[in-house]
């Protein structure tokens, strides 16, 4: 199943219940799968154009009138287009809206390095009040969004659009902390977004070999599980952490902080370093900012 | 009975002054030439409740070109939405009255501004939801003549006229001047009122400085044509005071010592 389908069909069901829910887009309803909804809720589906500033602005006003706005677009025009506008209209101003930036990392593909976020995380981090939800897959997705919707504070919700293999299991409930994967001793391995996927098929390959990490998906990449996280690397002591997006600013320092001042070990960083994005399948673009599952093998045996 | 709206600009103009003064400095050119619709609206066209601040169905105002808020905070006390005393801690650490509108710190406040092209939006989106709800209400928002060289005013205009908005009445503060000078020399908007009549707007142009012509234009503009309505407020920048007025682009923020203050209020006195 594709992300933007179950986006879709979640909104479908959270609108019927909710009228104050509305859906704002930027040109982009058909690639991001909210095309749909326009049909049915006619006055509760906005297209502002290609006006991604003016879009978020909207968005407040409608939530200072009590509406519950989900405003949808590509991650940079997500975040980096529109920083200002999300700091002081929606975070400063208090005006919690839901942002979802779509096609989040190495998943914008063949859009390239124009479309290609990688600085997202970063952004959207420091900004005070503001969630960070990265989806590991589209049952997961399914599962969040419906609490995320109600959050008293500003979200921004990292997704693919289209398939990913599937980390969880049917029934799978999301709350907004981290999950153990895999459970294990040797070390502790602690993922983001798609790179769950891939630390999981890291941890496969390191079982041939007898050793046994134990594999965390934060879900949240702010506020961070600090607890589940803690417990995990005091246990193995060794930590490599994955994220779909520039180490600066990301998961990674995030981890690293929590660490410094908290029980201190070494950390080896999976993602991209300093790089801009370019064309590429994912799988390409996996190996050519080494993110690959044999990646992470390696981080762990130089741990 | 209709309240006397020169009286009323007038006390507001006084309270304006002694609000900025009271912390020596701010942003006083802005403030005044916006006064007097101000006072059309709070006094006259608006429907509100000082006493029930968020009635539901009330009118609402974005004051897009947030540095304003020393007149609004003068005109809410005025209306007694707080104790006029307040407005002596203006820019004080721990005020509920900071030199940008904040809505989650003032009362009376609609929305929070201050980083310019962002209130229309909100404006825009306050409209919709108007709509949405059915509550009758109008949504009014004032911007800057320096801030239309925001894009996003562009794009918040685009949209208001698509979605055909004709619950929204927009005003701009043509004062001709913003921080860095003349806006003809900065950047140059080129002719308002042409540019937003090719938006969609019903587009009226006054002398911004009258609250009376402002009020019958206000009344005028309530109407449901299925098209925004901009009112251009042909003002100066300091409006009342000589003093102000002639500091041209510098009393964009500029001090107010007492004995500047003093003469200020007796300038606005001997009208």
């Amino acid at each position: 199943m594709e992300f933007r389908k179950i986006l879709c069909s979640v909104l479908d069901k959270l609108m019927e219940q909710d009228e104050r829910i509305c859906v704002l887009d930027a040109d982009l309803s058909k690639p991001n799968g909210t095309a749909k909804l326009y049909e049915k809720y006619p006055k509760r589906t906005f297209n502002a154009g290609i006006a991604e500033a003016n879009m978020i602005g909207v968005a407040a006003g409608l939530k200072a009138y009590g509406m519950i706005p989900v405003v949808v677009t590509f991650t940079p025009f997500a975040t980096r287009r529109v920083y200002d506008q999300i700091a002081v209209s929606v975070a400063y101003a208090k005006l919690p809206i839901i942002i979802i930036g779509t096609d989040p990392g190495i998943t914008a593909e063949l859009n390239g390095g124009t479309h290609m976020s990688f600085e997202d995380v970063a952004l959207m981090r420091a900004i005070p009040t503001m969630k960070i939800y990265d989806a590991v897959d589209p049952r997961q997705l399914e599962s969040a969004l419906p609490k995320l919707i109600y959050s008293e504070q500003p979200v921004y919700i990292r997704m693919p659009r289209k398939e990913r293999p599937d980390v969880f299991d049917e029934g799978y409930i999301f709350e907004e902390k981290a999950d153990i994967v895999k459970e294990g001793t040797d070390a502790s391995i602690i993922a983001t977004g798609t790179m769950v996927y891939e630390a999981m098929e890291a941890a496969k390959q390191l079982e041939l070999e007898n050793i046994n990490v134990e594999v965390i998906s934060v879900n949240m990449i702010k506020p961070l599980d600090e607890k589940t996280i803690l417990d995990s690397v005091k246990k193995t002591n060794k930590v490599v952490v994955c994220e779909n997006n520039n180490l600066i600013g990301g998961l990674y320092e995030a981890i690293c902080r929590l660490l410094i001042e908290n029980h201190p070990v070494k950390v080896e960083g999976i993602g991209v370093k300093d790089q801009f994005g370019q064309v590429g399948k994912y799988s390409d673009l996996l190996k050519a900012y080494n993110m690959t599952p044999k990646d992470i093998v390696e981080a762990i045996k130089k741990q | 009975m209709s309240e006397n709206l020169k009286c009323a600009a007038k006390e507001i103009r006084k309270l304006t002054i002694n609000c900025i003064s009271s912390i020596g400095a701010g942003h006083i050119g802005g403030s005044m030439s916006i006064v007097d619709v101000l006072t059309a609206l709070y006094c006259s066209e608006m429907n509100i409740d000082p006493q029930d601040p968020k009635k539901e169905g009330r009118d609402r105002l974005v004051v897009s070109k947030g540095h304003a808020g020393p007149a609004v905070y003068a005109t809410l006390a005025y209306k007694g939405y707080f104790d006029k005393d307040e407005l002596m801690t203006l820019n004080r650490y721990g005020t509920n009255l900071p030199s940008h509108c904040d809505m989650n710190k003032t009362i009376g406040v609609d929305m929070t501004t201050g980083s310019l092209g962002q209130g229309i939006s909100c404006a825009v989106g306050m409209a919709l939801a108007s709509k949405i709800k059915q509550d009758n209400a109008t949504i009014y928002c004032i911007i800057g003549d320096g801030e239309s060289q925001e894009g996003q005013v562009w794009e918040a205009a685009m949209f208001a006229s698509h979605k055909k908005l004709d619950n929204l009445i927009l005003f701009l503060d043509k004062n001709n001047l913003q921080l860095d000078g003349y806006t003809k020399d900065v950047a140059d908007c080129g002719n308002d009122a042409l540019k937003w009549i090719a938006n969609g707007f019903e587009v009226y142009s006054i002398n911004g400085n009258d609250p009376y012509l402002c009020k019958e234009t206000i009344k005028k503009a309530k109407v449901s044509n299925g098209k925004p309505h901009m009112i251009i407020l042909n003002t100066v920048k300091g409006s009342g005071v000589k003093y102000f007025e002639d500091a041209k682009e510098n009393s964009h923020s500029m001090p107010i010592n007492e004995e500047i203050r003093v003469k200020s209020i007796a300038e606005l006195d001997g009208e």
